[in-house]
């Protein structure tokens, strides 16, 4: 079906055994802001087409638990630590967990190539695609805060600080579902430890911690939800201690910066094996 | 354009596990040496598994050969795999990166991530989903089409960008005609206008016959020829093919019938036979008359294509290649 014989094509067979042999000169790479908000876009756009499991289930699921949680809880205490892990867990079950399963398998079925054989910095791929799941927990967040708020009586006032809360805790807990999945050598193996993170962020997170043996509350501070959840709880009080609240956010703020640039190697490492 | 040296992979034998036997070391390419000049359409033709993806993922920089080397425009591939990216553009077999996006999307998300200004990527995004007649289909998201449909929509995130090399791997894969009208189009224009090489893998003979300029036939993991799809075919031009189709099974009670099945290669009812012209002529004769004509449903007689070539060099693979 070729009608162009490749001796007359411009710079064809001939042309080029004349000219001499350089090094041809390379596309330019894409550069680092411009491709992250184009991965950080389209994976948003996936919302489209996968809206159920980004968007609800993990909203179900917590307004679920917070009714569950209704007969149980007495003090006001409980009720904060109740509402602020159900709403972290949110963020949990689909920046930590469905974050891990979707580079797992992305990984696994050669998706990456797509990815390795453009000229676009792993940092991109990886932030892009984190932000984007931190960015599907907003409204599922948002519901399941002021649900929670309505059922136990609590004050709305200081719900702002969700806009602190998601993006860091979004951040730590992003970049280590990233790191997950990119890391998993098998897709099971990804999601396994993402259903694993999720559990844990799901039971340290809402019990109140007051109740729990000494060597789980360990467990729970190496947990960087925990710190989400915390300083969310601090500000349901009447005068909440606002440094508590800004170290809190500042370990989730760090433990994202780590977990990402984990997750950004783990991509290099799994693009060229 | 692109040169390959002695190119080699080895994937490691795999101990038996729960649920996963085990599987013995596998050279996937050996010893492979190609040479594709600028401007041609370069394929490589073999059937499942001769190592044909293999080599095209160390062409791309995806996978690093235990030995040899690969340099494509001067540059040296397997020092720096991370400059193939920016020479060429793949087509893998996998759209999972794709899959959720809409078509425009795809499309234009890869051209930014090749490089280009949002309103240079649109541009070009539109010009190509419009000369893959795409455009109707644009807003709707990878998954839902067809496996054609979204093979073309890959084809197209892969024309954004230019870049001087286009490696495909089975890019026509589930497409109906017209689609493969549109792909071969595209890029015989690249080709006319910017001087586009194209490497192609396939394991489709009608398509190796007809599009490409010269072809490497692939057989495990070593290329057992290199030439023009009718330079190769000249080397068996002293032969015939005859297929036979029978009605339920073959008259084997019919002695000259007995006497071809050690020949034949068998697929169900279809026998297959590579004969010199006057055997093809006396077979024929004997098949369109008396018993075996009332057991014969259909016959053809045809001249060698690619398929012949690769069985008469020795292909290991009995029917891996498609003729469609």
């Amino acid at each position: 079906m070729s009608v162009v014989p490749a001796d007359v094509v411009p710079g064809g067979a001939l042309a080029v055994e004349a000219a001499a042999p350089g090094a041809a000169e390379l596309a330019p790479r894409a550069r680092l802001w411009p491709s992250l908000t184009a991965v950080y876009r389209a994976q948003l756009s996936r919302a489209r087409v996968a809206r159920i499991p980004l968007l609800f289930v993990a909203t179900f699921q917590s307004v679920g638990i917070m009714i569950m949680m209704r007969g149980v809880v007495d003090t006001r205490g409980e009720a904060q630590s109740v509402v602020a892990g159900s709403s972290v867990v949110v963020v949990a079950y689909v920046a930590l967990n469905l974050l891990a399963q979707y580079f797992g398998q992305l990984r696994a079925s050669g998706g990456l190539d797509h990815y390795a054989t453009l000229p676009v910095p792993p940092a991109a791929v990886v932030l892009g695609a984190a932000g984007a799941y931190a960015s599907f927990t907003v409204p599922g967040t948002l519901v399941t805060a002021v649900f929670g708020c309505v059922l136990f009586g609590l004050p709305l006032t200081n719900l702002w600080i969700l806009v602190a809360v998601i993006p860091l805790a979004g951040a730590a807990l992003a970049g280590l579902g990233a790191a997950f999945g990119l890391l998993a050598p098998r897709p099971e193996l990804a999601t396994l430890l993402g259903q694993l993170g999720m559990s844990a962020a799901l039971l340290l997170g809402v019990l109140p911690p007051d109740r729990m043996p000494e060597i789980v509350r360990l467990a729970r501070d190496l947990l960087p939800s925990t710190y989400g959840v915390e300083a969310y709880a601090r500000t349901f009080g009447g005068h909440p201690d606002w440094a508590f609240v800004a170290a809190d956010l500042g370990v989730c703020a760090g433990v994202g910066v780590v977990s990402l640039a984990v997750a950004a190697w783990a991509y290099r490492r799994a693009a060229v094996r | 354009m692109c040169a390959v040296r002695g190119l080699t992979k080895t994937y490691p034998a795999v101990r038996a596990r729960r649920g996963a036997p085990a599987a013995p070391e596998v050279r996937a390419t050996d010893e492979v040496e190609l040479a594709v000049r600028r401007g041609e359409i370069f394929g490589l033709l073999g059937p499942n598994g001769a190592g044909k993806s293999t080599l095209v993922r160390q062409l791309t920089g995806l996978l690093r050969p235990d030995a040899g080397s690969v340099e494509i425009l001067g540059h040296d591939i397997v020092r720096h795999p991370e400059r193939a990216a920016r020479i060429l553009a793949y087509l893998g077999q996998e759209s999972t990166a794709l899959d959720e996006l809409t078509v425009s999307l795809a499309a234009e998300t890869t051209g930014r991530l090749r490089g280009l200004e949002v309103r240079q990527a649109r541009a070009e995004r539109d010009a190509v989903l419009d000369e893959l007649g795409l455009t109707p289909i644009a807003g709707r998201p990878l998954k839902k089409l067809s496996g054609g449909q979204r093979r073309l929509a890959c084809f197209a995130a892969a024309l954004v960008g230019r870049r001087s090399l286009l490696v495909l791997d089975e890019p026509t894969t589930g497409m109906d005609p017209v689609a493969r009208r549109a792909v071969w189009a595209a890029v015989d224009r690249r080709r006319a206008e910017d001087g586009t090489t194209v490497l192609l893998v396939t394991h489709n003979v009608i398509e190796a016959e007809t599009v490409l300029d010269r072809v490497a036939v692939l057989d495990r993991g070593r290329v057992i020829a290199c030439d023009t799809p009718a330079g190769l075919k000249e080397r068996v031009a002293d032969e015939v093919r005859v297929e036979l189709v029978w009605r339920e099974r073959a008259p084997l009670e019919v002695p000259e019938v007995a006497a071809l099945r050690e020949r034949a290669l068998e697929a169900g009812r279809r026998w297959t036979l590579r004969l010199a012209p006057e055997e093809a002529r006396a077979v024929v004769a004997t098949v369109t008359g008396g018993a075996a004509f009332a057991a014969l449903d259909d016959f053809t007689l045809a001249t060698p294509s690619l398929e012949d070539v690769y069985l008469a060099l020795g292909g290991a693979a009995r029917q891996g290649l498609v003729k469609a």
